[in-house]
């Protein structure tokens, strides 16, 4: 129990002290070292408590409940402050009907309020801390150097940075006691923190865009924690039947109908802090914030708590029609949102909408919640979390290297930084290709699709949303590829220290396929096997092959060696017009012309403008009508 | 493999039309039409220098084309033959005279086969190819020769250092 | 061991098998035409030709996304002969087609990158019926696995027709054929050049040949899965399914990527229906 309580209360320790760390020097020996501590303490937890399946703890209560409403208290008074401040009224509201909520449950069911257990941890909650340990550390090592060059790009942004990184840190200690909280009241206090935390961290530059996206993302995941609250509320007043706030005894519920309400509604808080369909625009909004913020939020907190707790739940959504809607409204999730990437061409954009896609995939797995899809979710989250931290970073680098993050200015990246460019290519085939975990995951779940009732549409979602992710994915890859004759090389002497947490998270994409296996026997097999009885697991011959690919995949540039000797350069064929190596030309009237290169966006099938609204209506239905079913079955 | 000679079986084209009548260039065109089928040599019209193993050019050269022919013959990998077509391709033609010719397109890239006419028959146009096929197989050879006594060079160097 | 056997006679035996079938093809063609056409064995003599020419390339890159892409389409293919998952095998699939986009991306030309995005165009356009056709003999074999569908006594056909007949027009894609030719093509392709492999020549432009050779055999094995029940069948089947994609090349004219695009999701709806009423009469206990 130790260990948990230190990767709880040491990062609010490490943010105190870093409020008053000014150096950037002293800053980054602080925040490597205690990122060391975390990562180190997050694989100690594996070790010590991976084979033992779900531990209980009691922990200290009393005391601290008392403290974590004072706190709720304290940020509800800090939001109406906020909201009063800069005149968001709906912000004020939610935060007064949440803070009467809970006042409502403290004065109501103060005898119903207390969890045999406080803490706990098991297979699933490891692999969230080994995400949040390793990943978010890492990132908020970068965050330390990026953070420099930043201001140093902006100087009209107020240097915050003692704040930017407190608020950081205090981010880490709630998702890890989000993931390790067995009282319901406690997941919801380390929610509510992970709320403020990212509204703190958007609005950072202060800009009128960004405290206007900093409200929005609060709105809406405000949203959320007030039907989190009536959640508790509900399982609170039906305690003896449903458990009361023991997550435990909650999933063990026997009685079924009585637990599905309170656990769509906390499904909905989920679906909100996943920037699910229609909520997705508090994440596309949070991309205003500097790079590591939105690295952290996309791959290894905020939004991953959403789908922890989705998942967390799944063994009551399955063979539920509530669930299944749920499970339908990642689906839409995951298809509209990977439509519209192809319609991006801000990097950051795009990663955007892939997370918001692959958020939705991993919903669409949790609310249908068969054991094969939970082992398809979990797998999803472990690949999502490590590739799509590698893209936010290298996206950071670039776009201060080069000053764009637009993807047609990554033309030559190759050329230009090759380095980089080698991780980006990493990363994005860790996003869609085979052998590379998100394909092995999706790949998983049309398999387990298939033997779902009703799971043809999901099967239909799946085949043309991968096709989909091939388009825009490929698409950014040949651009990085791209060989652009007479480009100089930018990548030397640029911030050389931020390259460290690129290249290990580098190595973690890699090693995820070759560690894949032993992933899924040692930890997501236990924890599926624990709840359902059976579990899923990949054919050997098939892992044998994936690991073949992905050998041929590292052995393959070996073979440039082949090709250097013999061949005769030549330069592209434009139409026997003679060019120079860049594409210049001689045009008409004797002027010089240049010919360039463009990917197609297909806006006018793809576009934002065309498939945001109705796949946000179609979800605002499709959550309606899981709240009705959940009704119904009661 | 170098004694095999594919190249004579599978002769791929380009056709380039200069500065003709236009005359010519439709008679080239005429071979591809299934009266004259000359897909049963092999020959393929790829329209792209680098796939190609034959230039066909018809008309002759003027200022504005000039760099247009040299560089559609520098993309095309060895080992390859160029066919002018027509007397305007040999020699500038009933063009010859005007103020922008330069003449036949010999006068910017070394030309393998003259076919004589004005037009070229399709006929004659398909023998001028059959013509270039020996040629472009002497080519062929020589350079593979060319290779073979590199390498051997190479061979030799390395294993005297 | 059957497995072992499988793969390597396809390594083996599909580049014979597919430039067979790509000189029948061009000969009929020709017939169709009116033309007497060329000799069986052209396109080995083409690719043989290719490989005697000198290497140039635009960028060294080319050659080695050309080369990964050369291998894993043989080893999807031999994965397929040797009875594995049919996910599996489409996902393999799916990764060589990117490097070939890949080859084409890296040279920076713009015919060759119109081309490459043509090609994403319709690997956008095929991708989803032939993950459809992959579930749909999992609902009639019970199995993923190549084997077992192959062994299944149940005529697959006369439960996928709707599949079959989806998988028909995406197979226009795949073979390269018009109207769906968008990318590349065998014949003359004059308003992008030779599209994604205009910048390819000589041994480079050979692999993609034979390339697309292990290609075709490994699609109409694919075809072959709808008639295993019975052999004979089977392979008339695949026979006249592939003299008709002859025939429509031939008969219709080069299509905008928009109607590619179209046509292959229209065709996956197909799919998609022909599995609902399928799954239902399951679940109605038939
Ligand atoms: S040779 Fe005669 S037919 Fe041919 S292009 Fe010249 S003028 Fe025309």
């Amino acid at each position: 129990m130790q260990t948990l309580l230190f990767l709880i209360v040491f990062p609010i320790l490490v943010a105190c002290l870093l409020l008053f760390v000014k150096r950037t020097t002293i800053r980054y020996a602080v925040v490597a070292l205690s990122a060391l501590a975390i990562g180190g303490a997050s694989i100690y937890l594996l070790m010590r408590y991976a084979f033992e399946g779900a531990v209980y703890f009691a922990a200290p209560s009393g005391a601290i409940d008392l403290a974590m409403v004072a706190i709720e208290m304290g940020l509800a008074l800090f939001i109406i402050y906020m909201g009063a401040k800069f005149r968001n009224y709906l912000a004020i509201l939610l935060a007064v009907i949440q803070a009467a909520l809970v006042v409502y449950l403290e004065m109501t069911f103060s005898g119903s309020l207390h969890a045999a257990n406080n803490l706990f941890i098991d297979q699933f909650s490891i692999i969230m801390a080994l995400i949040i340990g390793l990943i978010g550390s890492l990132i908020a090592v970068y965050a330390v150097r990026y953070m420099e060059t930043y201001h140093h790009h902006h100087p009209e942004v107020r240097d915050r940075q003692t704040f930017f990184f407190f608020v950081t840190f205090v981010f880490l200690a709630a998702m890890f006691g989000l993931v390790f909280s067995n009282n319901l009241m406690w997941l919801f206090f380390f929610w509510e923190i992970t709320t403020i935390s990212s509204f703190l961290l958007i609005g950072y530059s202060e800009t009128e865009e960004a405290t206007k996206n900093a409200f929005r993302a609060l709105v809406m995941n405000l949203l959320g924690g007030v039907a989190f609250v009536v959640a508790i509320v509900l399982l609170a007043a039906t305690e003896p039947t449903s458990g009361g706030i023991d997550l435990a005894r909650v999933l063990a519920s026997p009685d079924a109908a009585v637990v599905l309400i309170p656990v769509v509604l906390i499904g909905f808080a989920g679906i909100t802090k996943a920037a699910l369909m229609p909520f997705s625009s508090w994440l596309l909004g949070a991309m205003v914030a500097p790079t590591p913020v939105s690295a952290l939020l996309h791959s290894s907190t905020m939004v991953k708590a959403g789908v922890y707790i989705l998942v967390r739940f799944s063994p009551v959504f399955a063979g539920t029609f509530a669930g299944f809607s749920i499970g339908l409204v990642g689906g839409v999730t995951f298809l509209v949102a990977s439509a519209i990437a192809i319609s991006r061409s801000d990097a950051k954009s795009v990663l955007a909408y892939s997370t918001i896609a692959n958020l939705g995939l991993i919903a669409a797995c949790a609310g249908v919640g068969t054991y094969m899809l939970v082992w398809a979710a979990i797998l999803l989250i472990v690949f999502h979390a490590v590739a799509k931290a590698l893209l936010f970073l290298g996206t950071g680098v670039i776009e201060q290297r080069t000053g764009s993050r637009n993807i047609e200015d990554m033309e030559g990246l190759i050329v230009r930084m090759p380095k980089m460019a080698v991780m980006m290519f990493i990363g994005i085939a860790g996003m869609f290709l085979a052998p590379f975990g998100m394909l092995i995951s999706k790949w998983a779940a049309i398999e387990a699709f298939v033997q779902v009732p009703f799971g043809l549409i999901f099967i239909a979602i799946l085949a043309y949303g991968s096709a989909v992710t091939v388009f825009f994915w490929a698409k950014w890859m040949g651009k990085l590829v791209t060989v652009t004759q007479n480009t100089e090389r930018v990548e030397k002497g640029f911030f050389e220290e931020s390259w460290a947490p690129l290249y290990i998270i580098t190595g973690l994409v890699i090693a995820a396929v070759f560690l894949f296996p032993v992933i899924s026997s040692m930890l997501i097999e236990p924890y599926v096997l624990a709840i359902y009885g059976v579990t899923a697991h990949l054919a050997d011959a098939n892992v044998a092959i994936m690991l073949l690919m992905m050998a041929l995949l590292l052995i393959l540039p070996v073979s440039f060696l082949l090709f250097k000797r013999t061949a005769r350069h030549l330069p592209a064929y434009m139409g026997g017009r003679p060019a120079t190596p860049d594409l210049h030309f001689a045009g008409s009237l004797g002027l010089t012309r240049e010919a360039q290169t463009r990917n197609y966006y297909l806006t006018e099938y793809f576009g934002e403008a065309k498939l945001f609204r109705p796949g946000a209506a179609v979800c605002i239905v499709l959550i309606l009508v899981s709240w009705i079913l959940a009704g119904v079955a009661l | 493999m170098s004694t095999m000679a594919f190249l004579k079986r599978s002769p791929w084209i380009l056709h380039y039309d200069a500065s003709s009548c236009n005359g010519c260039d439709i008679e080239v065109l005429a071979c591809l039409t299934p009266l004259y089928d000359v897909e049963r040599f092999g020959i393929i019209n790829t329209g792209n220098p680098k796939h190609a193993d034959i230039l066909m050019i018809t008309g002759g050269i003027n200022e504005l084309n000039r760099a247009v022919v040299r560089n559609l013959y520098e993309q095309m990998p060895e080992p390859k033959v160029v066919v002018a077509i027509g007397i305007c391709a040999a020699t500038g033609g009933i063009f010859r005279e005007c103020y922008n010719i330069a003449g036949g397109v010999d006068k910017v890239i070394p030309v393998d086969v003259y076919v004589p006419g004005c037009a070229a028959r399709p006929e004659m146009i398909i023998d001028g190819v059959v013509a270039a096929l020996s040629i472009l197989e002497e080519k062929r050879a020589k350079m593979t020769g060319a290779a073979q006594i590199k390498d051997d060079a190479r061979h030799a160097a390395g294993e005297s250092t | 061991m059957n497995w072992l056997i499988g793969a390597v006679l396809f390594l083996i035996l599909a580049p014979i098998a597919g430039g067979l079938i790509a000189g029948i093809d061009r000969k009929i063609t020709a017939r169709m035409q009116g033309r007497v056409g060329p000799p069986l064995l052209q396109p080995f003599y083409d690719v043989g030709k290719l490989f005697e020419k000198e290497r140039a390339v635009v960028t060294t890159a080319q050659n080695f996304y050309v080369l990964a892409y050369l291998i894993f389409i043989a080893l999807s293919g031999a994965l397929f002969f040797a009875g594995g998952d049919l996910l599996l095998i489409v996902f393999a699939f799916t990764l060589a087609h990117v490097f070939l986009v890949l080859g084409a991306y890296a040279v920076h030309s713009p015919y060759s990158h119109i081309g490459a995005e043509r090609e994403l165009i319709q690997v956008m356009a095929y991708e989803p019926m032939i993950i459809l056709a992959a579930v749909g003999f999992y609902m009639v074999s019970g199995s993923f696995y190549v084997t077992e569908i192959a062994a299944t006594t149940v005529p697959a056909i006369l439960y996928l027709p709707g599949v079959f007949l989806g998988f028909a027009v995406i197979l226009t894609i795949k073979l390269r054929k018009s109207p769906f030719d968008i990318s590349t093509s065998h014949h003359a392709h004059q308003e992008i050049v030779k599209g994604i492999t205009t910048e390819f020549s000589g041994s480079t432009l050979a692999q993609v040949e034979i390339a697309h050779w292990y290609e075709n055999v490994f699609l109409l094995g694919f075809v072959f899965l709808f008639f295993a029940w019975n052999p004979v069948i089977g392979v008339v089947a695949v026979a006249i399914t592939y003299l008709a994609e002859i025939f429509v090349d031939n008969v219709t004219a080069r299509a905008r990527w928009q109607a590619a695009l179209k046509s292959g999701w229209l065709a996956t709806l197909l799919g998609i229906a022909n599995l609902a009423i399928l799954s239902y009469m399951m679940l109605g206990g038939a």
